[in-house]
């Protein structure tokens, strides 16, 4: 790791809120949210269905408005900017799709998905040139050239994900979002992608927001991880620290609950967290995982806890690491 | 029945799809062994024919699919001739089925404790409602549903994912079933709703007694509580045998890849493994093994006749000619 880290992008105190429709009702789907990503790392953000890990990831590359706070590219500040102001930014920050069925048009063919960027950004001079650029990004990412001319539904789920991250990085992007890019194909393909976002992370020195709910994946492509629970952040720490030893109990929890691909690692003893996630319309007092948590006291049900420091990670926790795992 | 500590036979099973195209083998000669008071797993990737072969057990296969051949004994009694009204009388009460997504399982317009009610009243015609609404809710709390009497005249939409899952076990399990078949009861949850829904299936095993066959893709649920494990690809079972015999001594070059691709928390290395190639075209199998085109060890011999599963351990068994040659 390099000593001095550059901040890519960053959120101060970053808040989405949705509307329900009912009158002062409001989804608090990403909650008052500070973190940094660093240049050439991978950032993994992790957490249950609905804990906010999509639309954080969404607002902060503002392809949705923030509700409050800010958002920082390169230091400057990226939600204060008009449409108009943002648009030479967008090549900067790409995104790459969890259903690979559903984010490639069904009626162009490859060539024109994979070209649309281009087009859009005006970066080639001739259609040859583009169709050229276009080949070497589907070379790139291992999808046979002779291909150019076919149609998604002519491509198994692991090819079509390959086109969704050639058309991701056609822009040389510096930060692509990688919204559950693996969690809708089999293992065995979901390797294969998994290999190639290392590799072309090296050669086109990308940073990555990976965001994703399979803990053993992330344990595989993250160089930090970000455990979200109802749009809060429970715990950030670099990935080995934070997987040898949890802060946060719900992070204990997560780790604990996956089962081993290892008959020998069964464990019917061991604890399982009760309950399901409240709801994000009205969340809890003090700290929001207090209903689930069997360490909470008194004041996890009064006073919510504050994202505190320890070394190079953050945990938000009354007694963080103070737990018997 | 071979064996009467089986619950369940399938013999040469064979179920296709009758398409424009072609005949399209989903399930193609699969035998398969469910022994009381066991847990059973079939594992595969997308497209193996997994589901397909659940769905022939209980003749719930849609057109053009339909079963081709072979047979399905359940206590000796053969269900793939045996009759619709005869069929009906056993599928929902001794062997009854959960599926992968609750929310499509479920009547969107029906209360759930009307739903599970209804399962009930179809196989006991002769029982009265309050009775009926007693067991429901009786059901309920065995499966651990929070305040089952308010959860009763809950709809599904108002359930979170988990709780429909406990729901529709609940219907399964209410006619106290000899056979449970669960086709990827928890790929639609959460890890620790995953965790919580697997305990409860073992939990609800142990109690009764029966026989659970579990159908997946994930390689975890099979270790954390199968007793036997089935591997099927493109229709065929590559490999079967005890849990910790098939996992301990991996015989089949799919298994052995299948199990190497696998991220593991704490041993990832600097690369995943990956097998090559993808799926073939059910239309257009190769004439010997049906993953020679992906297979590393193929020879000549495998890519011109089909391997038979050959016994590679005690209770194990693998269908290919070069088990046991290095490990992956």
């Amino acid at each position: 790791m390099n000593e001095e880290k550059q901040i890519l992008i960053e959120s101060r105190n970053l808040t989405k809120e949705f509307d329900t429709g009912k009158k002062g009702v409001k989804v608090h789907a990403v909650n008052d949210v500070t973190l940094q990503i660093y240049k050439g790392e991978t950032l993994a953000l992790v957490g249950e269905s609905g804990c906010g890990k999509s639309t954080l990831g969404r607002t902060l590359i503002r392809m949705l408005p923030a509700t409050a706070g800010q958002v920082y590219f390169h230091g400057q500040e990226i939600t204060a900017l008009t449409d108009k102001e943002f648009r030479p930014l967008r090549p900067k920050m790409q995104m790459v799709f969890q259903d690979p069925y559903a984010s490639l048009d069904p009626r162009m063919t490859v060539r024109d998905i994979v070209a649309e960027p281009l087009n859009t950004y005006k970066v080639c001079k001739s259609r040859q040139e583009t169709t050229q650029r276009v080949s070497e990004l589907l070379e790139a990412v291992g999808v046979p050239v002779e291909f150019l001319g076919r149609y998604p539904h002519q491509f198994s789920g692991g090819q079509r994900q390959r086109i969704g991250i050639a058309r991701a990085i056609a822009l040389r992007p510096e930060l692509i979002v990688c919204d559950e890019p693996v969690s809708a194909l089999d293992v065995s393909v979901q390797s294969q992608v998994l290999n190639l976002l290392k590799d072309l992370q090296k050669e086109y020195a990308l940073t990555y927001l990976f965001i994703g709910h399979d803990l053993s994946v992330i344990d595989f492509i993250a160089d930090r991880v970000c455990v979200l629970f109802l749009g809060q952040v429970c715990e950030l720490a670099p990935r080995k620290e934070l997987f040898e030893k949890p802060l946060h109990p719900y992070t204990s929890f997560l780790l604990d609950a996956i089962p081993h691909a290892d008959p020998h690692l069964r464990n019917s003893s061991r604890k399982l967290l009760t309950g399901e996630i409240p709801s994000p319309l009205a969340l809890p007092s003090g700290c929001s995982f207090h209903t689930r948590c069997p360490y909470a006291t008194e004041e996890c049900r009064t006073t919510k806890p504050e994202l505190k420091t320890y070394g190079d990670r953050q945990c938000a926790c009354h007694h963080a690491g103070d737990f018997s795992a | 029945m071979e064996n009467q500590n089986n619950i369940l036979e399938i013999r040469n099973q064979r179920s296709c799809f009758f398409t424009e195209k072609g005949v399209v083998p989903a399930v193609d000669g699969v035998s398969l062994d469910i022994p009381r008071g066991k847990i059973v797993g079939l594992v595969g990737e997308s497209g193996c024919g997994k589901s397909m072969t659940a769905r022939s057990i209980m003749g719930l296969l849609r057109y053009p699919g339909r079963v081709a051949g072979g047979s399905i004994l359940f206590e000796d009694q053969e269900l793939t001739t045996c009759g619709e009204k005869q069929l009906r009388a056993i599928c929902g009460k001794d062997i009854s089925m959960i599926f992968q997504e609750p929310m499509t399982s479920l009547n969107p317009a029906l209360k759930v404790g009307r739903q599970v009610r209804e399962t009930l009243l179809a196989h006991n015609p002769s029982m009265n409602r309050e009775e009926a609404k007693r067991r429901v809710i009786e059901m309920f709390t065995q499966v651990a549903i929070p305040e089952p009497e308010r959860r009763y005249n809950c709809y599904p939409h108002e359930l979170s994912g988990g709780m429909r899952q406990r729901v529709m076990i609940a219907m399964a399990m209410i006619g106290s079933p000899k056979l449970l078949i669960a086709d990827e009861p928890t790929t639609a949850l959460d890890v620790t709703i995953e965790a919580q829904i697997l305990r409860l299936m073992k939990q609800l095993q142990e109690q009764t007694g029966m026989s659970i066959l579990i159908i997946t893709h994930n390689m975890g649920v099979v270790a954390e509580i199968c007793d036997y494990v089935y591997v099927m690809y493109a229709g065929q079972i590559m490999e079967q045998g005890e849990t910790f015999q098939l996992f301990d001594h991996t015989a089949h070059p799919y298994t052995q890849g299948l199990l190497a691709s696998i991220p593991r928390l704490g041993k990832n290395p600097e690369r995943l493994h990956a097998i090559g190639g993808v799926v073939p075209n059910l239309l257009h199998l190769p004439k010997g093994c049906s993953f020679c085109t992906r297979c590393e060890r193929a020879t000549d011999a495998c890519w011109e006749q089909r391997a038979e599963l050959q016994p590679v351990g005690a209770e194990h068994y693998a269908r290919c000619f070069h088990c046991g040659e290095g490990t992956a």
